[in-house]
C-alpha cells in the first residue's frame, strides 16, 4: 500500500482512539498530558498508566508480528538528550503535543490548539533546515 | 472499567502510530523538511485522525462520558506566552530527532537504546517544566 494510504488508515485509528478516550473516559487524548500527569502526580494515575501500557504493548506486539518496528533515530547521544529535554519541557510548558493540540485541539477548532500546531511545525521545520545547513543530516 | 478502556484507547493509538509510519523518525523528519525532500504523509495522518475526533466532539455536546464525569471544558483563554514558548521548544526538539511523546512511548519496545535515552530525557524535561511554566503565567 502507498505511504499516504497507510498514513490515512493509521490516522483514522488514532482519531478513533481519541474519540473512544473522550466519549468513554471523558478525557482528552494527549500523550504529553497523560505522561506528564503521571510525573506530576496530578491524579488519575492508574488510568494514565493503563493508557501508556496499551500504547507501549500493542505496538510491541505488532512490531514482533510484522517486523515493522524501525525508528531510524539518530545515535547521537547529545542530540537525543537535547531533543528529549526540549520535547519534555515544551509540551508541559505549552500544555500539549501533536496528539493533544494537533489532533484533539484542531478537531474542536480550539484556537490554542491551532496556534500551537502552527508554531511547533514551524519551529520543527526551521530546526530541520538548520540541521541540514550545518551538515547534520 | 476506566483502566480497561484507557488501555484499549492507548493500544489503538499505538496501533495507529505504527501503521501510519509515525514511529519512523525518517517519515516525521521528512514531513518537517519543507525545503528538501518533503514527505506529506503526516498531513494524511493528521487529517485521518481529525475526522473521527471532530465527530466525537460533536457527539459529546449535551451528553456525558459513558463512564461518568464531565467532558473537559475548552480552554477559551486564547493563546498566551506559555503556549507559544512551549510550542517553540517542543518543535525544536521534534525537529532534532523526529520523536514526539506518543511515538516515543509507542516505539519503546523496538526503538533501541536511542528511544530509551530520548524518553528518559523527555521525562526529565517534563519534571523540570512546572516551575518554569508558573513563572511564565504569573501576571507581568
Amino acid at each position: 500500500m502507498m505511504d499516504w494510504m497507510m498514513g490515512l488508515l493509521g490516522g483514522l485509528m488514532i482519531g478513533c482512539a481519541g474519540a473512544l478516550y473522550l466519549l468513554v473516559n471523558g478525557r482528552v487524548m494527549g500523550a504529553s498530558g497523560i505522561m506528564g500527569g503521571v510525573i506530576d502526580g496530578s491524579g488519575r494515575t492508574v488510568e494514565r498508566i493503563a493508557f501508556i501500557a496499551g500504547l507501549i504493548m500493542v505496538p510491541a506486539f505488532v512490531a514482533w508480528m510484522t517486523g515493522w518496528g524501525q525508528t531510524h533515530a539518530t545515535s547521537s547521544v547529545g542530540l537525543l538528550v537535547a531533543a528529549g529535554l526540549l520535547v519534555g519541557l515544551g509540551t508541559r510548558i505549552g500544555n500539549g503535543c501533536t496528539s493533544g493540540h494537533g489532533v484533539c485541539g484542531i478537531s474542536r477548532l480550539s484556537l490554542r490548539g491551532i496556534v500551537s500546531t502552527v508554531i511547533y511545525i514551524g519551529a520543527g521545520a526551521v530546526t530541520v533546515a538548520a540541521l541540514r545547513a550545518l551538515g547534520g543530516m | 472499567m476506566r483502566m480497561l478502556w484507557a488501555a484499549i484507547a492507548g493500544g489503538l493509538f499505538g496501533l495507529g502510530l505504527i501503521v501510519s509510519g509515525m514511529t519512523n523518525t525518517r517519515k516525521v523528519l521528512g514531513w518537517l523538511d519543507f525545503f528538501g525532500d518533503w514527505d506529506p504523509t503526516l498531513a494524511f495522518v493528521m487529517g485521518g485522525a481529525i475526522l473521527p475526533m471532530a465527530a466525537a466532539w460533536a457527539f459529546a455536546r449535551r451528553r456525558r462520558p459513558v463512564l461518568g464525569g464531565r467532558f473537559p471544558e475548552a480552554n477559551t483563554s486564547g493563546p498566551d506566552r506559555a503556549l507559544a514558548l512551549g510550542a517553540v521548544l517542543f518543535g525544536m526538539g521534534w525537529g532534532l530527532v523526529g520523536l514526539c511523546p506518543g511515538p516515543a512511548l509507542a516505539s519503546l519496545s523496538f526503538g533501541g537504546w536511542q528511544g530509551l535515552v530520548f524518553l528518559i530525557a523527555m521525562a526529565a524535561g517534563m519534571y523540570l517544566a512546572p516551575p518554569i511554566k508558573r513563572r511564565l503565567t504569573k501576571p507581568a
